[in-house]
């Protein structure tokens, strides 16, 4: 009875499921494709939204900020995943070997993840960074240093560290997993050879890694690059605009200028910038693996 | 068999989805309230019960945010026409431009319609002047008054006692940074003035707009021509960063309304300029610790007596866009009329009423004799803070501490994080200026103001 139903009727059954999700997925990027070629403004509706083609990309390259914007952006994402990648490299080390408790430990490794963003950055903020009763400041304090406003003075420094931590999880455990795939017949071979631990590292274990790092790196730029909870609640892309990036800037231009249209257009060229990253990223990691190999 | 059992289980979870709908139709009426996080919201919430009891079929449902993110979401959901609140807390700024854009309903009309809903003897005439014609658009009012309010200078007179002080009735700019010199004294945690910085048209901006009113300044000339880098823009600007700077809290870039008022009811701060109804909260014995021990003194001003002194005042609106009007001009009349303020009187004190809203509050003879410190001036403060007329030189548009146009929303913020900056001292007032008069020229002309 089930197979001859599922031959005949699932095709044309799957059909209506499937063109929901196109038009639920779709539908989005295209209107906003659509708006980013307007001028609508919300608090203007005695100006109805006008067509005005590529305008609103030009106003986006001649801005005075969109300089700075962008470089917030480079360095706020190469800077969380490089020392994500780092230390999630370090800790994943650490526990690929057998310890007592090292599932506790894994376990707790693994929490900062699961922090929701807006919770972290809040706790990061009053409880670690606030330089009047933060635990920072107060420690400081208490060996006769300075009491430093972490976030107005190093906004940009304090919002890394931030983000570093609640992503070093996540890169930890890609590469976890692929130090496990990591046969230990390999391992002891390169130990009888008389390979000591750094040679050991760099020769067979980061090769191997490289598919994994590639992912890792590809998934969790992709990822910070879309970040928004974490600069709203603690600088709001401030002081003055020294730590907004791009797709807080879309939040900025949608929300508090109003101006959906050429809020659209940042969101947009976002996504052209994303995909041009990260093909960036697989041409250098491939041609650095492709190197090795030959 | 498998089949029959599937179908069933299919058909019981249909059924179990139309539950909350057929339900839905036999429950009380939900009215959505967005109010902001300042104590009289909070002592509105805790007074609700009493207007739910009184009106068994209306249940109230409150979202409480702190200012900044309110007006992010009401503008966000009245703009989109959304409808997710049917009473929408707004103020002088918002009123107008959303009753011109025939976003909010007329209360004049609303009451027409829904006579019944009206709180009984309302009287819209007690509603103080300014204030009900900073709450229209066209001699029709758009939202009710839940208090209104200008600004003052606090003080603490122990402070000034201690160090043989004496606070003017209307001290001057000048002297105000004098005393804040006196009695600054950080290693003691005592601050010479607490200051807002934090971002926001309405948080920094608020009381920087008077500074730069009562220096001569303006924003814009008669052509719209932002006058940012103007010699008597820059000199208020310096004056109020070098005095927060110099002699202010720690972390101004950071404080508000609320952070500041806590500084000065804690005995940290020895002065405060910012809104009148603080004065009600710092004599509040149970989130006070000065309480009596609090001055009053008009808000200071410099070369010009015009504009030193803001008007404000947060109000209830209904949006068009709200599914139960009548429900909503119920609640919203019964928490602006003159019995809820004898409500608050008799719970909280009559020091802690919501001021500025009604001339009888003001002849209540009870309220005079608790609240007689600061009422005299702050009705003074309302009454003589004209939106129309709050510059030297004539503007092509009104408002006291903000401009009266849809786009200062947006330039405003982002002028005010500037500023923010350079009280952090990121960046000097020079620079804060230049890209601030950048910021409002691209503005103004993308808004098609300037050509």
């Amino acid at each position: 009875m089930s197979r001859g139903i599922m031959r005949g009727t699932l095709p044309w059954m799957q059909r209506p499921a499937i063109i929901y999700l196109v038009i639920l997925t779709q539908a989005p990027v295209l209107l906003t494709l659509y708006y980013s070629t307007t001028n609508w403004n919300f608090l203007r509706p005695d100006r109805p939204a006008r067509f005005v083609g590529l305008r609103n990309y030009l106003d986006f390259f001649l801005a005075r900020d969109t300089g700075r914007i962008m470089l917030n952006t480079l360095v706020f994402s190469v800077a969380v995943v490089g020392l994500s990648l780092v230390l999630g490299m370090l800790l994943a080390l650490l526990l690929s070997r057998e310890f007592r408790g090292r599932g506790l430990a894994r376990t707790l490794m693994i929490t900062p993840f699961l922090i929701m963003p807006t919770v972290s950055a809040v706790m990061w903020k009053n409880m670690l960074f606030n330089p009047a009763f933060g635990l920072i400041s107060s420690t400081l304090a208490a060996l006769g240093g300075p009491r430093i406003d972490w976030i107005n003075q190093h906004a940009m420094g304090s919002l890394i560290v931030i983000v570093t931590w609640e992503w070093t999880p996540f890169m930890m455990l890609i590469l976890l997993s692929g130090l496990q795939s990591l046969q230990k017949e390999h391992l002891e071979a390169a130990q009888i050879d008389g390979a000591g631990p750094l040679a050991t590292f760099r020769s067979i274990v980061l090769p191997h890694l490289g598919r994994y790092v590639e992912i890792g790196v590809l998934l969790e730029t992709l990822f910070v690059l879309n970040i928004f909870g974490e600069i709203y609640t603690t600088t709001t892309g401030g002081p003055a605009n020294y730590t907004t990036t791009l797709t807080f800037n879309i939040y900025l231009e949608a929300f508090k200028r109003w101006n959906v249209g050429r809020a659209s257009a940042y969101a947009i060229f976002a996504v052209i910038f994303a995909n041009v990253i990260t093909l960036l990223f697989l041409r250098i990691i491939r041609r650095g693996r492709d190197g090795e190999a030959a | 068999m498998n089949r029959r059992r599937s179908l069933i289980v299919m058909l019981v979870f249909m059924a179990a989805l139309l539950v909350p709908v057929i339900t839905a139709a036999a429950q009380a009426t939900t009215v959505t309230v967005a109010v902001v996080n300042n104590p009289d919201q909070r002592r509105l919430l805790e007074l609700s019960d009493k207007f739910q009891a009184d009106h068994p079929n209306i249940k109230l449902s409150f979202v409480m945010l702190p200012e900044n993110e309110l007006r992010d979401r009401v503008t966000t959901d009245i703009t989109t026409k959304a409808g997710s609140f049917d009473i929408v807390q707004i103020g002088t700024y918002e009123t107008p431009i959303f009753g011109k854009n025939g976003w909010l309903a007329s209360i004049d009309d609303l009451a027409a319609q829904y006579p019944g809903s009206m709180q009984p003897n309302y009287n819209v005439d007690d509603l103080i002047k300014g204030i009900r014609l900073g709450l229209s658009y066209n001699g029709k009012l758009y939202a009710a008054p839940f208090y209104g309010e200008s600004s003052m200078l606090f003080y603490n007179k122990k402070m000034f006692a201690a160090a043989g002080l004496k606070m003017p009735a209307e001290p001057t700019w000048d002297q105000v940074r004098e005393f804040a010199r006196k009695l600054h004294n950080p290693a003691r945690k005592q601050y010479g003035i607490a200051l807002r910085g934090l971002p926001g048209w309405g948080e920094v901006m608020a009381p920087l707009d008077t500074v730069i009113n009562t220096f001569g300044g303006k924003w814009f000339d008669q052509d719209w021509q932002p006058q940012l880098t103007s010699p008597e823009f820059k000199e208020a600007v310096n004056f109020y960063v070098k005095l927060i700077q110099d002699y202010g809290v720690p972390g101004a870039a950071n404080n508000g309304f609320s952070e500041s008022l806590t500084m000065l009811a804690q005995g940290q701060a020895a002065m405060w300029i910012d809104a009148t109804v603080a004065a009600g909260f710092l004599e509040d014995p149970k989130q006070s610790k000065v309480v009596g021990n609090v001055g009053f003194a008009m808000a200071p001003w410099a070369k010009v007596k015009k504009g030193y002194h803001w008007l404000w005042s947060w109000a209830y609106a209904i949006p068009t866009t709200s599914q139960h009007q009548d429900a909503a001009l119920a609640f919203l009349t019964w928490c602006t009329s003159k019995d809820y303020i004898d409500l608050v009187g008799k719970t909280y004190g009559w020091a802690t009423v919501p001021p500025g809203t009604r001339y009888s509050t003001y002849k209540n003879p009870a309220y005079i004799k608790a609240a007689s410190a600061f009422a005299d001036i702050t009705l003074k403060s309302i009454q003589s803070a004209d939106p129309t007329d709050a510059t030297r030189d004539p503007v092509p548009y009104t408002g006291v501490q903000f401009v009266g146009i849809p786009e200062f929303q947006g330039f405003g913020t982002d002028v005010s994080k500037q500023i923010s900056a350079a009280i952090a001292g990121t960046q000097s007032v020079d620079q804060a200026l230049a890209a601030s008069q950048d910021i409002v020229t691209k503005a103004m002309t993308d808004a098609g103001y300037l050509k």
